[in-house]
Order: structure tokens, then C-alpha cells, then sequence
């Protein structure tokens, strides 16, 4: 619909074709990631080291990428329990023998490469719940609801144990996206809901102290301004003070004095929404939005069930990482440690990321094939 | 595909599939524009009111680290202080040509090719208009060369920073110890406030021992910076309380003359004074420049210091656990006349070797053929180990084990540094319980040399050289002599501690070990007169230990020409002086070193002179 013929033409586009890229969709990533540049030169305090090693692991994503996007989906779905498996005994191994890193144990140190196997987790859960729904009838019972959910909560609550509730929160996530997508009915998703109401306390009984003082620090952040209430009150006021079109680029105050922690990475939408304002920032959220309307489109365009629910369920992950790091970094929710999408330092979350791009260039590229 | 699933209805669940992702895409939208509506709120509502404070924000909260703690010896001699240390830094925005400058540079002060490449990596992840070091640690005269030509260099500049110093650096490294940079397990242990804007944190010895007196309270300060993050001006400030400064009972010289005694042998000494306790020297051979550690030792280097096979790192006074061998011999003596086992006048024969009854296995004197008839005076002063196997044998490991527990064997002294360890007093339990095996009758007798499995360190050696000489007072070791007060006069000193000390039923059982104790320095049979004690002006009273660093048959003789210089055995000496009125007590430990009266004994007379009577060898 978008594309069809207009893409056609051109020794550009068929170069594209050629590769399984998606036109619209890399140049969205392409555009974020450029910004993403941008904002991390004035974030880091000019510091061309931080580019340069941001820039290779842009680099080694792309080529993920580029390889995951060969990747016909129907392989993908013969993989996928294995993946999951495989997954699952990672995270066991990481709660067995993983090292510890900055009081959290997510990494496997697997003498050449540290390897965070939650993060993993996050293309392998969806796959796997795609693959249960494939070519069962559809709209699910609910006994296959219960056990597609068992499949999304066993990683999900293995991760929340490390402690790592942001990454927890984006599996869960990316999992139950493809029970609704999947046409459970609504009466069932009311009655779970109903139930995640009453669960909410036990919840809370089985949070670590941190998590639980974040939640309240998002209620009132003014009670402890030194200590868990300080990321959120420096972060408000270096968005409040951007204003309407922003202090300008390197100008931040905010930023540029280290007022505001972790400015490089899970708080760096608060550079940006301090030095280019509120424009900037709705430039940003269509930028976001484009892509992730993209990717729906997809899955709105794919085959087959699986590749349906797995390009639904990569979309809306994406939309889940951009809603949960600037609900934190404006308090609107509290603060989980989940990076901005494209723009934050760091290697782990990017790789992920543009693998399930990859995936999602995959099936909108080889639909005509299997046709 | 399809054909295995007949009631998949692919065009209802399409049709299905398309609602749920419009639900979804809405809910998409939705939220987006709650985030939308959110920053509107921030950014344009409430604008004015967060832009007032940032604009606040311009004012900054700064630590302000003390200064760290001196430390003195007891004559107020400085062993550790806070030094400028001058460095090179450079400001690449103002530097014309980088090249050409280095190029420069490197004529009038030594750069090296490892330094120029740590510069060049730093340049990359610094700030704009940051100051990046260059050089650290300048010398006097690279200082000077660089300071006559400072305005041929833009955007070069030396900077003072403070740091830890030790002047007499070696010779006092197992003492003092050394501070280092804060590293990650310390992260998690000090508190971070205390710690703002510190960076280093003592990490042996004294240094660590009295960290929290040496490191004092930090302090703040209010300052309002421009945009680039410049200081503008002070506007509060609460200053820094400067750690407290040290005095040791350590005597530099008496440490200088101790180190010079050993010769360059490895091996330890440790002096202190029996009365109150205050360490008087404690070496450690061979040894190490402390100064290395302070600013980041190069990996090299420290894998030279650690690989060393002489074990410079080690520290052998506290750390190091040797069998005391004959060394202990007063203190099994002791034990057979509390409990009745001997009388000091009654003679005994003792031949070459002893035998258990019922047993084949002969346990040798380290004289060939004994020492003939001996009483309990001339057991000590030949050092006759025959009578004590006949002793020990009478006596028992229970009650010889329980005796040798009151002077503090097996058990740490509790000196106020790190790193000591407890020896070890073996008993019936202890082997049941670290082998699973009970007591055999020979290990008695062997214990009762001071072999087998006993060990203790050089520094309990000197404490129960202590214990004897104020004949039975026990008191725990101490560095610290005392802490000055604020204003940098008063003394508080600190207070020694005194253990439970060792009774005896009848006071002439002290005599009758100690007196022994100064036949073996002054009579002509003893084992240290030839070598410590012939021509001494003062009377002293001591005792040789030499103990084996392997095992030999028992039809074996030891030869110390044909055993390999590592296998050799250990020379030991404890000893106190003078005699009737003790105001040192000495042990020495040489490692390797062969005979304890050939070796060791002149080694503590060295000690003991220049306490004595200041007279440097």
C-alpha cells in the first residue's frame, strides 16, 4: 500500500530490495540514530571517545541487522522453541554463576564475550509465543491463553529476580502484546486484568527495597531531593527550563554542568527535550511514531500467523521502550532503567534493537517470495 | 501447512488480526499524546517555574577532602607526609602545534613513549578546554628546566597536587604500609560521603590500621560556576577537618641499625619494649619502596615485586610463621617445674639420641653425641634437646600445650597493623580436629624443640621474649605511641594493654629458666657466647633456636654445606636486655639462615647495642 510500485523503480531501491531492507523504516532508524549522534556529543560533554565507541556499536548492530534481515521468518519459527529454551537455561545459568555488575547479576562471562541473556530474551519470548499461536485456531481458548502466559511470566519473573525490572517489564511486555494480538477475547483480558488489580499487592510484597522506593519517589519525588528523588528532580527541571524551542545545542545548562545523572544514557531525553524544547521533542515522538506505524503496518501486510504476531509484537516493544523512558525521565512513571531506543549509550540494548528490525525488514521483504 | 489445521479460519482471523492492531495502534497514539500532553505541561506550563530553577542551579556543592594524618617516629622524625607532586598538563586548545610541542618538551625533561601514548589516548575522551596530564610526578630539576621556559610553551602548565610520601621509603614499607587509589571493594565498604573527593585510602599497615584517625572529616564548599562549569565564587564554605597525625613508638635509627644488622639476609626483627609494650623496630627483609604504590604502580613492576622469589611483598615480622625451634625451650622448662616433672638441680644423662619405650625410632640431639650428665641450667645454655624430649615425654602434650598457650603461642598478638597471623600451638584436639588423627607420643617430644607443627611469628617471638623478661607480665605490642591533639602539641598516649599474665607457683621458677637464659650469652658452653655474647658490656639474657626447614631420617646427619641454600635451616634468636632490669626485648628470624647462635644471635647484639649504649656496628 505504502510502497508497491513506487519501489520499483530505481538502481537505489532495487539495491534495497535486493538486500531485504525496508526503505522506510531504515531511514526512520538511520534519522533517529543520527539524532541520537547529535544529542550524545552534547550529552557526553563534547567527548569524541563516547562517539567513536557508540559508533562501532552502531556499526556491529547494522550488521546484525543486515543479517537477520536474509532470514526468512518461516526459519525463525522452526527455531524458536530451541531459542526459547536455550534462553531459559542462560537465565538460570547467569542466577548460578553470573558475574555481578554494579549489584545486579545479569551478565554470563563466557570468556571471549559477556553476554546479558535477558536481553536475549526479548526477541526470543515473542518468537516463541508466535510459534504457540501459529497454527493453533484462532482466536485462543483459554487454557492456550493460560499457557501462552506461562511462557511469557517464566523468563519475565527469572529476569525480575536478577533484579532488572526494566528489561522484565519490556519481555513481559513483548509477550502478552501477542496474546491480544492473537484475538484472545475480551472477556478473558478483563478478567486477567480484574486479576492483575488484586495481584498488584503481592506484588509489592515481593519488590527489592529499590524498586519499591522508586515507586514511591514517583509520588513525591520532593521527600528525598538528595537520594533517589534527585534523578527525577534534576531531569524535570532540565525539561521544564527547555521550554518552547530548547536552550540550544550544547547550551544546556542542566546538562553541560552535571547537574542531571546519567545524562548519557537512560536520562539523555531529558538533553535533548532541555537544548531543542518542545519542538524538538514533538519532532521526536513523530520520528518514533512513524517508525513504529511502520512496523504495524507489517504486520498488517505479512502471511502468516507467525510472522503476524512476531512483527506486531517487535513493533510494539519498540513503542514500549520510547512510552517507559520518557514516562520516567518526565515522572510520569517511575524509574525502571530502560534506555531510549537509538539515542542512549550503550552496546546491549542497541543490538537487540536493530536485530528485530532485521526481522521486521525480513517479513515485509520475503512476503512475495513465499507467495 | 494448512491442510493439518482444517478449522483455521485464515480469512476470520485476518480480519480479527486487523482489529486488534488498529486497537493497538490507537492505544499507541494515545499514550503518545499523553507524553505530548506531559511535556507541554513541563515545558510550557510550567516553564517559568523550572526556568528559575535551573537558573539556581548555578550554585554547586563541593567537596573538600582533608588533608591526611602524619605519621612520626617517637623522636619526631617524619614518615609520612603529604607532599606537592608537581605534573604536566596540557590544555590541547591552546597548544599551537601538538607535535612540535612534545617535540619540544621532550629536550628539556624525559618523556617517554608509554607516557606520550597514555596522553594521546586521554585527549580523545576529554572535554573542550580540559587539562589533560602529560607528565606526572615531575622532578626538582624537570621542574625547574620547564619553569625558566614556561612562555615558549601556550597552553602548557604545571600543576600541584598533594600527595602521600614516604622519606624513608623502604626501610619502613612492612611498617607503615602505604595508601593507594580507592579501588571497587573499598568503593562498597567506606562511606562515600566521608570519601568525596578522596582518592586514596590506606591500604596496609599503619596506614590501614588508623585510617579513620588519618583521614579526618571532609568538607564542603557552595560555589556558584558559569556556564562552563567554571567557579565564579565561593559562597559558603565549611572546611575540611585535617585527619589526626600519629606518633609511632618506632625508632627510625634503631630501624635503620636492625635493617643494616641483617645484612641483606632475608629474615625479620621485631624489638619492643617489654615494660609497656611499644614496638621499637620491626624489619622485614627483603623490602620494598612503598612510594611505588601511592601513584599507581606499573603493572610490571609489581609483577616483578610479586614474582621476586625473595618475596619482597611479604612481610615476614607479622606474617611470616616459622617453627621457633629450641627458642621456646624456657617455656617447656617452665612447664615441667610447675608440674612437678623436674627439679632444676637433678641431673639427667643425655646421650646423642632418645628413644620411647617400645619404639625402635631414635629422636636425635643436634649434638652428635649429647651433652652428658645435664640439669635444667646447662639443658638451656648447651640447648641439649635430650632432656627436653625426657621432659616432654613426663609431661604430655595436654599440659605441655595448655603452658604454652599462657605466653600467647598460637594465639595473634593483636599489634595494631594488618596482616598478622596466629602461628600455631598444636594440641590433641587441634590434630584431631585439622587431620582427623589422634596424638602420636613422638610428636611430644618434637614439639617440645619447638618442631613438628608449631609455629609463630617473629612478632610473638618478641612478645614472649617480652613475657619472660618481665617474668610473666604479658602485654600486648603496640605502633601507636600516641595521637597529637588538634592543635598539633598535646599528646594523647596511648594506653598500653596487659593480657592475663603467666603465674608461677614459686617465683625462683622464673630464675630458674632466666638465669639460663644469660649463661647462654656469657658462659663459654653457651650457644651465642662465641658469636653475641663474649664481649658485651651489658648483660643480656637470651636464648638461639635453629629449626628445620625439612625433615632427615633419623639415621641422617645434617650438613649445611651439601643442602641446598633453600632447604636450609631457619637461625632464631630471642633475647631481652639487660638482664636485670629489661627494657628491650628482641627476636630475630633469618631465614635460610643456618645456625641460631652463629647467625641470629649477633644480629640482635647489633640491635641491642645501639639501644644500649647508641652504638651504631
Amino acid at each position: 500500500m505504502l510502497n508497491g510500485t513506487a519501489e520499483e523503480h530505481g538502481l537505489g531501491r532495487a539495491i534495497v530490495r535486493a538486500l531485504h531492507l525496508d526503505l522506510l523504516l531504515l531511514g526512520g532508524v538511520a534519522l533517529l540514530l543520527a539524532m541520537g549522534f547529535v544529542v550524545l556529543y552534547s550529552a557526553s560533554g563534547e567527548n569524541l571517545d563516547t562517539l567513536y565507541r557508540q559508533g562501532v556499536r552502531v556499526g556491529i548492530a547494522f550488521t546484525i541487522l543486515m543479517v537477520m534481515a536474509q532470514i526468512p521468518a518461516h526459519h525463525l519459527r522452526q527455531w524458536s522453541p530451541w531459542v526459547y529454551a536455550a534462553g531459559i537455561l542462560l537465565l538460570l545459568g547467569v542466577m548460578l554463576f553470573g558475574e555481578v555488575g554494579k549489584g545486579a547479576q545479569r551478565w554470563l562471562d563466557l570468556g571471549v564475550v559477556r553476554f546479558q541473556p535477558s536481553e536475549f530474551m526479548k526477541i526470543a519470548v515473542p518468537m516463541t509465543v508466535a510459534w504457540y499461536f501459529a497454527d493453533r485456531p484462532l482466536p485462543p481458548r483459554f487454557l492456550e491463553v493460560v499457557a501462552a502466559g506461562l511462557l511469557v511470566m517464566v523468563p519475565a519473573v527469572l529476569i525480575a529476580k536478577q533484579p532488572d525490572l526494566g528489561t522484565a517489564l519490556l519481555v513481559a511486555g513483548s509477550g502478552l502484546v501477542i496474546i491480544f494480538l492473537a484475538g484472545v477475547r475480551w472477556r478473558i483480558l478483563m478478567g486477567l486484568g480484574a486479576l492483575a488489580l488484586v495481584a498488584a499487592p503481592v506484588l509489592w510484597h515481593f519488590m527489592q527495597d529499590y524498586q519499591r522506593r522508586r515507586v514511591l519517589t514517583l509520588l513525591n519525588p520532593e521527600s528525598d531531593p538528595l537520594g533517589a528523588g534527585y534523578h527525577i528532580i534534576q531531569s524535570k527541571i532540565a525539561i521544564g527550563s527547555g521550554g518552547l524551542y530548547g536552550k540550544g545545542w550544547l547550551n544546556g545548562t542542566q546538562s553541560q554542568l552535571e547537574f542531571l545523572p546519567e545524562r548519557s544514557t537512560d536520562f539523555i531525553f531529558a538533553v535533548y527535550a532541555e537544548e531543542f524544547g518542545l519542538m524538538g521533542v514533538l519532532l521526536l515522538l513523530s520520528l518514533y511514531l512513524l517508525v513504529i506505524l511502520r512496523g504495524l503496518t507489517i504486520a498488517l501486510r505479512a502471511q502468516d500467523t507467525y510472522s503476524r504476531l512476531l512483527a506486531g509484537s517487535l513493533s510494539f516493544t519498540f513503542f514500549v521502550y520510547v512510552f517507559v523512558n520518557m514516562g520516567m525521565v518526565s515522572g510520569l512513571l517511575p524509574v525502571v532503567g530502560v534506555p531510549l531506543p537509538l539515542f542512549s549509550y550503550g552496546g546491549t540494548s542497541m543490538v537487540t534493537l536493530m536485530a528485530a528490525f532485521g526481522i521486521l525488514m525480513s517479513i515485509n521483504s520475503h512476503r512475495r517470495l513465499l507467495a | 501447512m494448512s491442510s493439518r489445521q482444517p478449522i483455521k479460519n485464515q480469512h476470520q482471523e485476518q480480519r480479527l488480526f486487523l482489529a486488534r492492531i488498529i486497537t493497538l495502534g490507537v492505544i499507541i497514539v494515545l499514550l503518545f499524546g499523553l507524553v505530548g500532553v506531559r511535556l507541554t505541561q513541563l515545558q510550557v506550563v510550567n516553564h517559568s517555574h523550572f526556568s528559575t530553577l535551573s537558573q539556581n542551579n548555578r550554585v554547586r556543592l563541593e567537596a573538600l577532602p582533608p588533608p591526611r594524618g602524619l605519621i612520626y617516629d617517637r623522636n619526631g622524625v617524619l614518615l609520612a607526609e603529604n607532599r606537592p607532586a608537581y605534573q604536566l598538563e596540557v590544555i590541547l586548545e591552546q597548544v599551537d602545534n601538538l607535535q612540535d610541542t612534545l617535540d619540544r618538551l621532550s629536550t628539556l625533561l624525559d618523556l617517554d613513549a608509554s607516557e606520550i601514548d597514555r596522553f594521546r589516548r586521554s585527549l580523545r575522551g576529554k572535554r573542550p578546554f580540559q587539562a589533560v596530564p602529560l607528565k606526572l610526578n615531575l622532578t626538582d630539576e624537570e621542574l625547574a628546566n620547564f619553569a625558566v621556559n614556561r612562555h615558549l610553551f601556550p597552553g602548557v602548565d604545571v600543576q600541584a597536587r598533594v600527595a602521600r610520601h614516604y622519606p624513608h621509603g623502604e626501610a619502613l614499607a612492612h611498617v607503615i604500609g602505604y595508601v593507594g587509589r580507592i579501588d571497587e571493594r573499598e568503593l562498597a565498604r567506606i562511606d562515600s560521603r566521608r570519601y568525596a573527593g578522596t582518592t586514596h585510602i590506606g591500604k596496609l599497615g599503619v596506614e590501614r590500621y588508623y585510617e579513620d584517625q588519618l583521614h579526618g572529616q571532609v568538607g564542603h564548599q557552595k560555589v556558584e560556576v558559569n556556564a562552563q562549569g567554571r567557579i565564579l565564587r565561593v559562597l559558603e564554605r565549611e572546611p575540611p577537618v585535617p585527619g589526626r597525625d600519629l606518633v609511632l613508638s618506632l625508632d627510625v635509627r634503631l630501624q635503620a641499625v636492625a635493617q643494616e644488622a641483617l645484612d641483606g639476609m632475608a629474615g625479620a626483627i621485631v624489638a619492643m619494649d617489654p615494660r609497656n609494650g611499644e614496638v621499637l623496630a620491626m624489619v622485614s627483609m627483603p623490602t620494598f619502596d612503598p612510594n611505588l604504590f601511592v601513584h599507581g604502580i606499573p603493572v610490571r613492576t609489581f609483577q616483578d615485586l610479586r614474582n621476586n622469589r625473595r618475596q619482597p611483598l611479604f612481610n615476614r615480622a607479622l606474617s611470616g610463621q616459622y617453627p621457633p625451634g629450641s627458642t621456646l625451650k624456657m617455656l617447656v622448662g617452665l612447664a615441667g617445674l610447675e608440674h612437678g616433672v623436674i627439679r632444676a638441680d637433678r641431673m639427667m644423662f643425655a646421650a646423642g639420641y632418645y628413644t620411647l619405650p617400645n619404639d625402635t625410632r631414635r629422636y636425635r640431639d643436634w649434638r652428635r653425641h649429647g651433652h652428658g650428665w645435664v640439669d635444667l641450667d646447662k639443658a638451656i645454655t648447651q640447648s641439649s634437646d635430650v632432656y627436653f624430649y625426657d621432659m616432654s615425654y613426663r609431661l604430655g602434650i595436654d599440659r605441655m600445650s595448655e603452658f604454652l598457650g599462657r605466653f600467647g603461642v598460637g594465639e595473634a598478638t593483636g599489634i595494631d597493623s594488618t596482616g598478622e597471623r596466629r602461628g600455631l600451638l598444636p594440641s590433641r584436639e587441634w590434630k584431631r580436629g585439622a587431620h582427623g588423627m589422634p596424638w602420636f607420643p613422638g610428636e611430644t617430644l618434637i614439639t617440645s624443640i619447638g618442631q613438628g607443627y608449631m609455629l609463630a611469628t617473629p612478632m610473638q617471638l618478641a612478645s614472649i621474649s617480652s613475657t619472660l623478661a618481665m617474668r610473666g607480665q604479658r602485654v600486648r605490642p603496640h605502633l601507636l605511641r600516641g595521637v597529637l591533639g588538634e592543635d598539633g602539641e598535646e599528646l594523647h598516649v596511648a594506653e598500653p594493654e596487659f593480657p592475663p599474665p603467666v603465674q608461677v607457683s614459686r617465683s625462683e621458677h622464673w630464675d630458674q629458666v632466666l638465669i639460663p637464659m644469660e649463661h647462654v650469652m656469657h658462659r663459654p658452653n653457651g650457644t651465642a657466647y662465641q658469636s653475641a655474647g663474649r664481649d658485651a658490656l651489658y648483660r643480656i639474657a637470651g636464648k638461639t633456636g635453629t629449626s628445620q626447614v625439612f625433615g632427615l631420617a633419623d639415621d641422617e646427619e645434617y650438613d649445611e654445606a651439601s643442602v641446598a641454600k633453600h632447604l636450609r635451616d631457619h637461625a632464631l634468636f630471642i633475647g631481652f636486655a639487660p638482664a636485670d632490669d629489661p627494657r628491650i626485648a628482641v627476636a630475630v628470624l633469618v631465614e635460610n639462615g643456618g645456625s641460631g647462635g652463629r647467625v641470629a644471635a649477633p644480629v640482635a647484639r647489633k640491635v641491642m647495642d645501639y639501644f644500649m649504649l647508641e652504638i651504631t656496628p
